[in-house]
């Protein structure tokens, strides 16, 4: 299949007014050295029929998360997706346009973000939000150098029960500028131990980062953490689950800084892990310090309202190795379709998304406390994922899977002092009392000896 | 003027998505709740639609008409890739299923690193990179780490005036220094000069190929040379691999890592700015140090493998934008070896051919045969009080969208204009027609330049005032009209 | 402060000397380049500078630029009013638009400054490039 439009006569007109007598010519700049000697080897072009059997066939080499009773959190959830969403990110109007650099024709966009800005200022209580970052990951590691930049310090405080990817992602990033990453055990209750946090503030950090909840799903007492900080000088940064928001006590109440977290729950399909959407919201003060695109609302010409991109010097295409980040594409569309999601929802619609997750999670986490064969470590103050242990958490995966039941993520690994047989669980809106009953009873059936 | 979505938000009949909570709620006794509202629209799904519909109407998009954007590659983004995508066994899965039941997407990300591989002709890729300045950064620092682990202290990257901000941005994270090489009257990397700022500390040197001013460097292999002499590595920004495809594959010529964006070349969305794609490749040497999980291939089985130890480790919470690689290597799959060579003749055709046309009546900032896109300037205009920025507004009267301008740096009101293979003959004359209309209109009558655009949904906008006292949130509550 | 009785740096700033303070600001030209000015980052007032330290930076819509000091010293006395209301330098840049005071140490750092004429005479070389 050829998207190429130009006939052999249309190239050979173009040609004669270019005043080349072939293509060739026009690869006169190339030295002959460097160009390939033999075409591509990538088999023949396939015709639109041929090309949608193949991607069908890989595709149906897969079996969706989407489409069992999915367990499976850690910062990607199987929630409920209104058609709302994939209507408008269908649009084309939306999805085929470009950066929006000419403000005049992308007022769709430009007001769509804009939009989006609020939304997540409003969720997470602060000032302002940016246009989105890559994801959870980078946004968490965006913020930490943000606050480096602003403290001028090359130290941060980070919970352990953090995703260990996360904690991979943040040391790449801190590496370059020799930045130290201070890691705080969490204590019986899976949450931040407090004299463990205050022993590592003694020395100065730029911020001190907050999961809420923490990748073992716990809520923390943010106010304290956020007390702590404080005190000793530090931004705090958090790291919040978006959906948890519509139940917490939002980050601005308690004192942050800087907000970041990923927003696939906020409408995203899983995909594998990405696309996602990282999001960032922080006080007025640091908004020039802050990394990404920002929309703000201004007039034209004739006094209507408009939307422009502001703050560019920030950027990276003015300030080039002094700009506050390198981002420059982001994840737009994403941006489109949490705010489309929180528009469908509406106020009521994600307070009952978070209401209907969390209270799932705690029944699925009482029909599982009597059980012999499963062990809970952490009592019930997580948010809608919480840590379970299992005696062989591959064979409790596998008798799930074989009932369409996706039973959590294996954590030990990451994090060898939960056991060898931690498992992260999710509950989200989307999972029904007899999804809860079926985990249950696999996990009755299939422990015994612990 | 479209009203925000929170002043329409007044009715209070937000749909209903979610069916009754089966489960007791009664003793959900959270630490500290959130108190009050969050102040978010409640509203009904018909006034939503009308509301983004409303909006959609105000965009500029491919679909439109021509999006002649320098170094963006604005292509047709195929319609049966966006469908192929959404297929469930793409969409719907989740990053730490089972590799089992992931066999498929596993597959296709293989298959991917091979095909970019074969088209670049580096030895290994990672798709995790979701934008080009994140391969940029991804790239500086597996050779930050590859100097580290040679225990090379080489803090200098070298970077050529023409490059995108995105390059110098990216080195300073990763704790180098850019250093500006500049450009030569020819537009291009000066050996002699390369040479002279090429030394001991010099760890890398970023290149865009072609650049910028959609030139090839004629000298790349005295460029390798050189750079390759004093130690450093040579680091390609492929945002301009459009070109090149079928034609150069850099890793053939010596470039030792580069990324390619998924969402110019290989033409999946811009999604109005994101998502987008950006894998690194590299050639055998650096293949250690590209970021982990791997997908690696056992007898027809396919696997994820952090067992890496030289690697920089992740660069993004999961595997990349997969969705972003559906598209691509639906993309790759429909053209074939023969295909996107005829991408790349037809998109280097096409930028001279334009380039011919609009010659007549705009300076073309290095005259000779261009890649796939050229850099004109609108400096011949200034005499009539007229600046490229009323040019490019001017266009948009047109329906026209306007190429990227002032950029790059050194051209003086600089047009940087990239066709793309897939815009046709007649398209390519009508585009061109507008711009000489518009110098036409700069010498009769420059106000009309000055004052547009007038057609589009809004006129020019207050930047200043923005930049002064941004607002960046809608500060009014849901009920207020 | 009239131009002709300022000195002038080649980075655009002008020094208008009263005793042995130097009043600094952007000449009339630094400012119409850089278009409408949104932002203006200044030293505090008690800090040391350096002659051609880069000490603050001026942010107009699509650009930035820093502000050198002319003269070593100690910084006296900011603009506040330009720092709430950055279209000030573009209304009135030799003016109300100053930006900072400095007690100069060393006055014979003014020598190698241009005169008026001879910054006329620069700029017309820039132009010519």
């Amino acid at each position: 299949m050829s998207y190429v439009q130009n006939t052999d006569a249309d190239r050979l007109a173009m040609l004669e007014r270019i005043g080349a007598a072939s293509f060739e010519d026009l690869l006169e700049p190339v030295p002959p050295a460097v160009r390939a000697g033999a075409p591509l080897d990538l088999g023949d072009p396939m015709s639109e029929s041929e090309t949608a059997a193949h991607l069908r066939a890989l595709s149906a080499r897969n079996i969706p998360a989407g489409e069992m009773a999915s367990f499976l959190g850690g910062g990607i959830y199987d929630r409920f997706i209104p058609a709302t969403v994939r209507y408008v990110l269908s649009r084309s109007e939306f999805y085929t346009s470009y950066t929006p650099y000419q403000a005049e024709v992308s007022q769709g966009t430009l007001q769509a973000i804009y939009e989006y800005q609020t939304m997540i200022a409003r969720l997470t209580a602060m000032d302002a939000a940016n246009a989105s970052m890559y994801d959870g990951a980078t946004a968490l590691a965006e913020a930490m150098l943000m606050a480096v930049q602003v403290k001028r310090i090359p130290r941060v405080v980070v919970p352990a029960a953090l995703c260990p990817r996360y904690r991979a992602v943040l040391c790449g990033y801190a590496a370059g500028k020799g930045i130290e990453i201070e890691e705080v055990p969490w204590g019986e209750d899976g949450a931040i131990d407090p004299g463990a946090l205050a022993a590592a503030l003694r020395e100065k950090a730029a911020a001190v980062v907050l999961a809420q909840p923490n990748y073992l799903g716990m809520i923390e007492d943010a106010p304290a953490v956020s007390e702590a900080a404080r005190s000793a000088g530090s931004l705090l940064v958090v790291l919040a689950d978006p959906v948890s928001l519509a139940l917490l006590s939002p980050p601005g109440e308690y004192g942050a800084d800087i907000v970041v977290g990923e927003g696939q729950s906020l409408g995203l399909a899983q995909s594998f892990g990405g696309p996602l959407l990282g999001f960032m919201a922080t006080r007025e003060a640091y908004i020039r310090k802050c990394p990404g695109r920002l929309i703000s609302a201004t007039t034209d010409l004739d006094g209507r309202r408009g939307y422009t991109m502001t703050l560019q010097t920030r950027e990276q295409h003015i300030r080039r190795e002094k700009a506050t980040s390198n981002i420059c594409t982001n994840e737009g569309l994403m941006a489109l379709a949490a705010t489309v999601y929180l528009a469908s929802l509406g106020e009521d619609g994600l307070r009952e998304v978070a209401v209907q997750s969390a209270s799932k999670a705690r029944t699925l986490y009482r029909m599982l406390a009597p059980l012999g064969s499963v062990t809970l470590p952490f009592g019930e103050g997580f948010f809608q994922e919480f840590v379970m242990n299992v005696s062989d958490p591959a064979g409790f995966a596998a008798a799930a899977r074989a009932r369409g039941v996706l039973a959590g993520i294996p954590i030990g690994d990451g994090f060898p002092a939960l056991g060898a047989g931690a498992m992260l669980v999710a509950v989200t809106e989307k999972r029904s009392l007899a999804d809860l009953e079926l985990l249950r009873d696999i996990a009755a059936g299939t422990g015994g000896a612990r | 003027m479209s009203a925000t979505i929170f002043e329409k938000g007044m009715n209070g009949r937000s749909g209903s998505y979610l069916p009754p909570n089966d489960c007791p709620v009664g003793d959900l006794d959270l630490a500290a709740p959130r108190r009050g509202e969050i102040g978010l629209p409640r509203i009904g799904e018909q006034d939503l639609i009308r509301h983004y519909v409303e909006l959609a109407g105000k965009n500029y998009h491919i679909d439109k008409g021509m999006y002649p954007l320098g170094s963006c590659t604005m292509k047709y983004n195929p319609v049966i890739n966006e469908e192929l995508a959404r297929l469930p066994g793409f969409a719907g899965l989740h990053p730490a299923q089972d590799e089992a039941d992931v066999q498929g997407a596993l597959e296709l990300m293989h298959r991917l690193e091979r095909d970019l591989c074969e088209i670049t002709g580096m030895s290994a890729f990672s798709l995790q990179p979701v934008a080009g300045a994140h391969g940029e950064l991804t790239g500086m620092m597996i050779a930050r780490d590859w100097f580290r682990r040679r225990a090379e202290k080489r803090t200098t990257v070298l970077v050529p005036d023409s490059a995108h901000g995105t390059n110098p941005a990216s080195v300073a994270i990763c704790g180098f220094t850019p250093k500006t090489i500049p450009s030569n009257d020819r537009g291009l990397i000066d050996p002699g000069a390369l040479a002279a700022a090429c030394g001991d500390d010099t760890a890398v040197l970023m290149l865009t190929l072609p650049n910028t001013l959609g030139l090839f460097e004629r000298g790349i292999e005295r460029i390798v040379e050189i750079v390759h002499g004093a130690g450093a590595l040579v680091y390609m920004d492929g945002a301009n691999m459009n070109a090149l495809l079928g034609i150069v594959r850099p890793g053939a010529i010596g470039i030792d890592i580069m990324h390619v964006n998924l969402h110019k070349t290989f033409a999946t969305p811009h999604g109005g700015g994101g998502p987008g794609s950006g894998p690194v490749g590299v050639r055998e040497h650096l293949a250690g140090l590209l970021p982990v999980p791997r997908v690696v291939e056992s007898g027809g089985r396919y696997s994820l493998s952090d067992d890496r130890p030289e690697t920089i480790g992740p660069v993004h919470s999961w595997y990349g934008n997969f969705n972003v690689l559906v598209k691509a290597y639906a993309y790759i799959r429909s053209l074939g070896g023969e295909g996107l060579r005829e991408a790349a003749e037809n998109a280097i055709i096409n930028a001279n051919y334009l380039m011919k046309l609009v010659s007549e009546r705009y300076e073309i900032a290095y005259p000779g045969p261009c890649m796939h896109e050229f850099v004109a300037s609108g400096s011949g205009l200034k005499r009539f009080g007229v600046r490229t920025t009323d040019v490019a507004k001017r266009l948009l009267d047109y329906g026209l969208h306007a190429p990227t301008v002032y950029f790059p740096l050194i051209v003086e009101e600089a047009l940087m204009i990239e066709p793309v293979e897939t815009e046709k003959k007649e398209t390519l004359d009508h585009f061109a027609g507008a711009l000489s209309a518009i110098a036409r209109e700069a010498q009769e009558d420059p106000d009309l330049l000055h004052k547009a655009p007038v057609t589009t949904p809004v006129r020019r906008l207050d930047e200043a005032s923005a930049a002064r006292s941004p607002q960046l949130c809608w500060p009014g509550g849901c009920r207020e009209p | 402060m009239v131009p002709e009785d300022c000195l002038f740096t080649k980075e655009h700033e002008w020094v208008y000397r009263e005793g042995d303070v130097a009043v600094i600001g952007i000449s009339e030209y630094a400012s119409t380049e850089l278009g409408d000015i949104v932002y203006i980052e200044l030293p505090e007032a008690g800090a040391a500078v350096q002659q051609m330290d880069p000490i603050g930076t001026i942010e107009a819509v699509k650009t930035v630029a820093e502000l050198f000091s002319p003269v070593s010293g100690e910084v006296i006395e900011i603009n506040q009013a330009i720092v709430d209301h950055p279209e000030i330098v573009n209304r009135d840049p030799h003016d109300e638009g100053w930006f900072i005071k400095v007690r100069m140490s060393d006055s014979s750092e003014l020598d190698v400054l241009f005169s008026h004429d001879e910054y006329q005479e620069y700029l017309g070389e820039q132009e010519d490039d």
